[in-house]
This record gives C-alpha cells, sequence and structure tokens, in this order.
C-alpha cells in the first residue's frame, strides 16, 4: 500500500469564488507547507480535508489517503490527525482520559492503561496519567496533544499553526518531536503557517500562497 | 430525527399560543358551541363595553405597565453607564442569579410585608417618627393608582433587564468607546450614554418589549399589590372566566382580545417613545454637552439600584420571620415570641405541594432542555445559526400576553373533551420554559470552541460521541443553570396553572397567591418562603455540582 496523502485539484470557494488550489502528492515521511498571510484560506483547506468544512464554503476535488478516496467520509471515518496552535485538551478529562479518548477501543483496562503510560513515557511526561490537564505547562499541554493524536492511529498529519502559540525555545523543541515522530511513522505530514522559519525546519516543498481572487 | 427538532419545538412553544388565539377569538364574537351558543355576534363586546370599570381597569393595565417598564429601563441604564467595568458591577452581577429567580408572587407579598400600614418600614419608623402607636389606616398596598403593583414590577424587572443589558455590553465592547469619550472629555456617565447605550439597547429591546407585555397583563402580582375597584383588565379577565355563568367566558374572551389590543397598542407607543428618545439623544450628542456631574448620577444610580435589590431580599426577610411569628404588637419591630405553629399547621400541604410543583417543572425543564439542546446541535451540525426572525419566534410566547391566549386555550381544551390536569399543565409551562431556556443556554453553547469537536472527530469519535463525551460535560454548568432558569419559570407560574389545571392542579404559587385575598400573613410567608426555595435550590445546585465534580479540572472554573 503506497502512505500517502493526495489532494487531487483541491478547490476552496467561497461564493462562487475560488480562495484556494492545490494539486499535490505527500509521500509518507515528507511535510508539505502551505504559507501565507492569514485570511488567505489556509485552515479552510485543513477543514475540507477533515471533513468539517463550514457550509458558507464549496470544496471540490478529491482527497485520497493511501490511495483511497475519504473526499465524502464523515470527519471521524477519517484517520487522519490535527494539531491546532491551542493544544485543544479536553478540560474534564485527565490527561490519560484524554489519551484513551482517542485511542481505537478493545482492549482491556490493564491493556490500555499500559498503552497510556507508554505514550506518556515517550514524551517525558511518566507518571502524568492523573493529571489535571490545566496544571501542564504549555510544552508539556503540547506533547500531550501530539500523543493524544498518535495514539489514534492517524494515517496522516495536519498541522494548522501548531507552534505559534509557543515561545521560541519551546517551539524549536515541540516542531522538532513533531516532525521526527512524523518520519518514524511514515506519516504525510501537511502543515499551514504565516512563519517563514517552520517552513525552513519542515525541510519540504512550500507553496505560497496569495489571495487567487485579487481584491 | 435530529432535522425536525427545531419544527417540534416551534410547535411546542407557539402551537398553545395560536390555538389558544384561535379560542378566544372565537368566544369573543359569541361563538361558544359547548354552551349551546353560536356566533358570530357583537354581544360579548357590548357586555364589555357596558361593564362601569372598563375604563379604569384599561387604563390601570396601561399606566403600571408602561410606567413600571420605563422606570426599570431607566434604573437599569443608569447603573450600567455609571458602574459597569467596575468591582462594584462585578459584585452586583453575583446578587443577580438569586434575585432573578425568586418568583413574582413571592417578591410581591414581601414588599406588600414591608411597605404595608403595618409592615416593617412603618414599625421601624413609628412611634418615635410617625407618631403612630398604631397602624395608619391607608391604602399603601392596593392603591388605586397602583403605585405598589408598580413597585413590585420594578424590583422583578431591574434584575431582569439588568441581565440583559450585561450580556448585551458583552457584544459591544465598551471599554474602548468609553476611553475615546473619556479621552475626549467627557464624564463616565454621559461618555457612555452617548456611545455604548444606543448599541445596548438595540440588543435589549425585545427583552424590553417583554417587559412591557408582562407587566401589562401580569394576574399574580396584581392580585397582591394592585387596586381591586376596579382591578386590572387581567385580573379581571380571569374573574370572568373563573364564573360559574358560562356566558360570563364569552365577556372574558372579548376583554382578552381587548388585552391583546391594548398590549399591541402599548408596543407602537413604546416604538414611537423610541424614535423621539433617539432624535433627543441625537440632539444631546450634537450639542457636545460633556455632562460632569458624574458623582450625583452614580450616588443615584446606586441608591436606587440597592433599594431595588433589597426591597426583594428584606422582603424575603419578613415572609420567613412572619412564618415563625407568634403574636406581633404594633409598633414592635420583631414579634413578640416565635413559634412553630404556623409550620405546624401549614408545613406539610406546602411540603406536599412543594414535590407537586418539582413534579410539573421537572418534567417541563426536562422537555425543554431535550428540544433545546437538540436544537443547538442540529444548527451546529448544520452549520446554520438562528436567525433575527428565529429569535422573534423565540421571544413571540413572551411577548403575547398570558391573559390573551391562555384562557382560550382552557376553553379549547374543554370543549374538545381534553380533561385538564397536570399534562396540559405541563404542556403550558412548557411554552414559557422554552424561550428562557434556549435564551440562557444558546450564547454559552455557541461560544464553545468547536475546534474541540473537530480534534474529537479527527480522534474517531462520531457526532453524538462528541456531543455526550466533549460538548455537554465541558458546558455542564451552563447546561444547569438554564435548568435552574427553567425551574425557576415554571415555579413561578401563576396564570397557567390556574387556568389550564382547571383549578385541579396547585403549586406552591397558586397556593399562595390563593392566600392573598385572606390576609393570614403566617401562612402567607410559609407559602411565599416554600416558592422562593424551590426557585433558588436548583440554582445553588446548579454551581455546586459542577464545583464539586470538576474540582480537580481547573480550567472548567471560572
Amino acid at each position: 500500500m503506497n502512505k500517502s496523502l493526495t489532494l487531487q485539484d483541491v478547490c476552496i470557494l467561497k461564493d462562487g469564488v475560488p480562495l484556494i488550489e492545490v494539486n499535490h502528492t505527500i509521500q509518507a515521511g515528507e511535510v508539505l507547507t502551505i504559507m501565507g498571510p492569514s485570511g488567505v484560506g489556509k485552515s479552510t483547506l485543513l477543514s475540507f480535508i477533515t471533513g468539517t468544512l463550514p457550509s458558507a464554503f464549496l470544496g471540490t476535488g478529491q482527497i485520497l489517503l493511501d490511495s483511497a478516496d475519504i473526499t465524502q467520509k464523515p470527519p471521524h471515518a477519517r484517520p487522519i490527525g490535527i494539531l491546532f496552535q491551542d493544544d485543544l485538551l479536553f478540560p474534564h478529562m485527565s490527561v490519560g482520559a484524554n489519551l484513551a479518548f482517542g485511542m481505537p477501543p478493545g482492549g482491556s483496562k490493564t491493556e490500555r492503561r499500559a498503552k497510556i503510560d507508554a505514550g506518556l513515557r515517550d514524551v517525558d511526561l511518566e507518571g502524568f496519567a492523573d493529571r489535571d490537564p490545566a496544571t501542564l505547562s504549555g510544552g508539556q499541554k503540547a506533547r500531550v496533544a501530539l500523543m493524544r493524536m498518535l495514539l489514534s492511529n492517524p494515517r496522516a498529519l495536519l498541522l494548522d499553526e501548531a507552534f505559534s502559540r509557543l515561545d521560541a525555545d519551546l517551539r524549536t523543541q515541540v516542531r522538532d518531536l513533531v516532525f521526527k515522530t512524523a518520519r518514524e511513522r511514515e506519516l504525510p505530514v501537511l502543515m499551514v503557517t504565516h512563519d517563514a522559519e517552520d517552513a525552513n525546519a519542515a525541510g519540504g516543498k512550500i507553496i505560497e500562497l496569495r489571495t487567487l481572487s485579487k481584491a | 430525527m435530529l432535522r425536525f427538532l427545531p419544527a417540534l419545538t416551534l410547535l411546542a412553544m407557539l402551537g398553545p399560543v395560536v390555538a389558544g388565539l384561535w379560542g378566544t377569538l372565537l368566544p369573543a364574537f359569541g361563538h361558544l358551541p359547548s354552551a349551546g351558543l353560536f356566533g358570530p355576534s357583537l354581544d360579548p363586546f357590548r357586555s364589555l363595553f357596558a361593564w362601569g370599570g372598563l375604563t379604569d381597569a384599561a387604563r390601570l393595565s396601561v399606566t403600571t405597565g408602561l410606567i413600571a417598564t420605563a422606570l426599570s429601563l431607566g434604573i437599569v441604564a443608569l447603573i450600567a453607564a455609571s458602574w459597569s467595568g467596575t468591582k462594584a458591577f462585578r459584585i452586583l452581577e453575583r446578587l443577580l442569579s438569586p434575585l432573578l429567580s425568586v418568583p413574582h408572587a413571592a417578591a410581591a407579598f414581601g414588599l406588600a410585608f414591608l411597605i404595608a400600614p403595618s409592615g416593617w418600614v412603618s414599625r421601624l419608623l413609628s412611634p418615635a417618627l410617625t407618631g403612630w402607636d398604631r397602624p395608619p389606616d391607608l391604602l399603601i398596598v392596593q392603591d388605586p393608582l397602583g403605585l405598589a403593583m408598580i413597585a413590585g414590577l420594578v424590583v422583578k424587572e431591574v434584575p431582569f433587564l439588568l441581565l440583559m443589558t450585561i450580556a448585551a455590553i458583552g457584544q459591544a465592547q465598551p471599554r474602548r468607546s468609553l476611553l475615546v469619550a473619556q479621552s475626549l472629555g467627557y464624564g463616565r456617565v454621559s461618555g457612555w450614554l452617548k456611545t455604548v447605550f444606543p448599541r445596548v439597547y438595540s440588543q435589549i429591546r425585545l427583552p424590553v418589549y417583554v417587559v412591557i407585555a408582562y407587566s401589562m397583563s401580569v394576574v399574580d402580582v396584581a392580585l397582591i399589590l394592585g387596586p381591586s375597584t376596579p382591578p386590572t383588565l387581567s385580573v379581571q379577565i380571569v374573574k370572568w372566566m373563573s364564573d360559574p355563568d358560562l356566558s360570563m367566558r364569552l365577556t372574558g374572551a372579548a376583554a382578552a382580545l381587548f388585552q391583546l389590543a391594548l398590549v399591541i397598542g402599548a408596543l407602537c407607543f413604546w416604538w414611537l417613545g423610541e424614535r423621539l428618545v433617539a432624535r433627543l439623544g441625537n440632539r444631546w450628542i450634537m450639542s457636545g454637552n460633556r455632562g460632569l456631574r458624574d458623582t450625583s448620577v452614580r450616588v443615584l444610580s446606586l441608591g436606587l439600584g440597592s433599594v431595588s435589590a433589597f426591597a426583594v431580599f428584606f422582603g424575603l426577610a419578613s415572609l420567613l420571620i412572619w412564618s415563625f411569628a407568634a403574636f406581633w404588637s404594633f409598633p414592635n419591630v420583631l414579634p413578640d415570641g416565635f413559634t412553630m405553629r404556623t409550620w405546624g399547621k401549614h408545613g406539610p400541604n406546602a411540603f406536599a405541594t412543594f414535590g407537586e410543583t418539582f413534579f410539573i417543572a421537572g418534567v417541563a425543564v426536562l422537555l425543554a432542555l431535550m428540544l433545546v439542546l437538540g436544537c443547538l446541535e442540529a444548527e451546529h451540525r448544520s452549520g446554520r445559526p438562528l436567525s433575527r426572525r428565529g429569535l422573534w419566534m423565540l421571544y413571540l410566547p413572551l411577548l403575547v400576553p398570558q391573559t390573551a391566549f391562555l384562557p382560550g386555550l382552557q376553553t379549547l381544551l374543554l370543549s374538545v373533551g381534553a380533561d385538564v390536569g397536570r399534562i396540559p399543565v405541563i404542556l403550558a409551562h412548557l411554552v414559557f420554559v422554552l424561550p428562557y431556556v434556549f435564551l440562557s443556554l444558546g450564547d454559552p453553547w455557541r461560544a464553545w470552541d468547536t475546534r474541540n469537536a473537530i480534534v474529537a472527530g479527527a480522534l474517531g469519535a462520531r457526532p453524538w460521541a462528541v456531543f455526550w463525551r466533549v460538548r455537554a460535560p465541558m458546558l455542564l454548568r451552563p447546561i444547569l443553570i438554564a435548568t435552574a432558569v427553567g425551574i425557576s419559570v415554571s415555579v413561578g407560574q401563576y396564570l397557567p396553572t390556574l387556568l389550564i389545571g382547571g383549578g385541579r392542579v396547585s403549586t406552591l404559587t397558586t397556593e399562595a397567591v390563593a392566600l392573598a385575598s385572606g390576609g393570614d400573613r403566617r401562612a402567607i410567608g410559609v407559602y411565599g418562603l416554600a416558592q422562593t426555595l424551590a426557585a433558588l435550590i436548583p440554582f445553588a445546585l446548579a454551581l455546586i455540582v459542577p464545583a464539586f465534580l470538576w474540582r480537580n479540572r481547573r480550567n472548567l472554573h471560572e
């Protein structure tokens, strides 16, 4: 099976006017960066890929995941992970419950607990399972959010300005961790950002966006 | 299934209103087949206009309604202009929920106990300042001008309008406007009134209209504080509707239509007043008058707001004391002794009625929550938010005076042979519970960050799993507050319980109001207090339960 994420003639329109057009295949372990100022519809493109496009927009074209067309599938049936600039850890769940929420069902209680503990160890947060997410530092939260996404076994990864809220030191750290993990797990990565440093660190192809419709 | 919920909600909310208006229209024109009367005829209107008290009753209805609304709005505008954004204002915000949940009837009784000739105020001043050694023979409560009734309405409508104003201020971003105005040399109060209030008013307009319609046609407050010869039009309608002589129902129906016309007329009058005030306001803005006499306005508004809040709190305190009072001679400030006798006598029945009240409120609120959450979820999934027209629909059952459609609904239910009783009462309560639950839950529900839903979906959660496992738990607090709001609305309902229940369903409110004419202050104390508790306990739970459940989840505390 060919591991990849393909955007085939994808076009996002608002009121019949095209905002964004992309035609590209991201191979496993590769990062495609889409750069551009805010307001050009970068995040809208991601919402088309996750299946949550707001009704004001229209998306055309196909999304192929590992060569299978997922364009018509509901959001929960698309094995695609997404990270936003905010960690968006569910505030009513413990760290462990957040991870368990994303894990596919099945397995005994001890097996699931072992998976959670192993996941936390991978991101240097051993013993954090019962903590309240609100008590974690910014970097710790970002790592939990990453691990929550990974434990749901995604086959592709979307990054929506994922590092822009972190301060400089932390930012490099978290970014390296995300890209390294994606390479290890052979995940195709699509990143949208307005930050050139993020784009350079990704090391992949960069698409620079301007608004297609001239204002 | 979800797709049909908005339609079902509209039906539950507007169905009874439309049916009730229809049921009023037919008998008003002499058509009441179940009584062997066939129309059309104008006799009901002839007998209505032949009633000698009509002019006074109609005048009372209009003056009490409009004056109470104008006073409440004025006080709220001054408080917001003087104090919004300050620490004092945040303290005031905390006091609002308990004040709001106090049922109208309990607040009215409390006020009566304060201002009556033998009430607390006169006891405090006597005999030192007044020289009275027995209660003076003055008609303070139930005065012919309806002043006591206006006061009773104001103390309850001020918290309601203030809450609506606070919500509107949140959207108007007043800080920057006020900063600009102040840097141009405007005082705080005039700066706020000139730059922020116009935006805020356009947001609270519908709630203001609701206050007008409500104040003009309220029955329970009018029975307790309003004049009796003649009473307000709405009280007279209820009298006609409960007359054993069926032909009086026709007069009642005609009067109900007349009441509806009065409310529509008053709303038009208010609308014209808005235009006039807007024009005067514009002239005031153009004048460039900086208005720097802030301090006196701020003190005045604080004084008015405090008097209005303390009237409710001390009123409730006097209910409490009367319920335990043994003999209480004038002008002593406290009873000569305390006793459990009143509670021993009325407690058991009050407790049983408490159960019935909660049962009706519980079922109505449960239905309302299912409909409202379903509508909001349908809105979320379709991505189409409530339109402006939808918002008007929500307010419609609150804008049509209760006395205009509830009598018709009762007549209609009787004529199709539907038994009066608990289920129709619950459905009638639902008409009023639904809009309040919707209004209370809508904003926090929509303010929720929908990226949480995207993340949960990307983690494999189906839409209903997102709803139950992520959204509902995160919004537990607003859901419980909406529940408490719904319960307090249901607990406070008088007319739907009385008319639709056909006298066979009694809640704490109907029991309490029934005591009004008897004047047994101790019994009123028991029922008024029980009524207040029934509305307050859910609010307390709505604050305590999330705090307890999420005690280890810091981000869910505000």
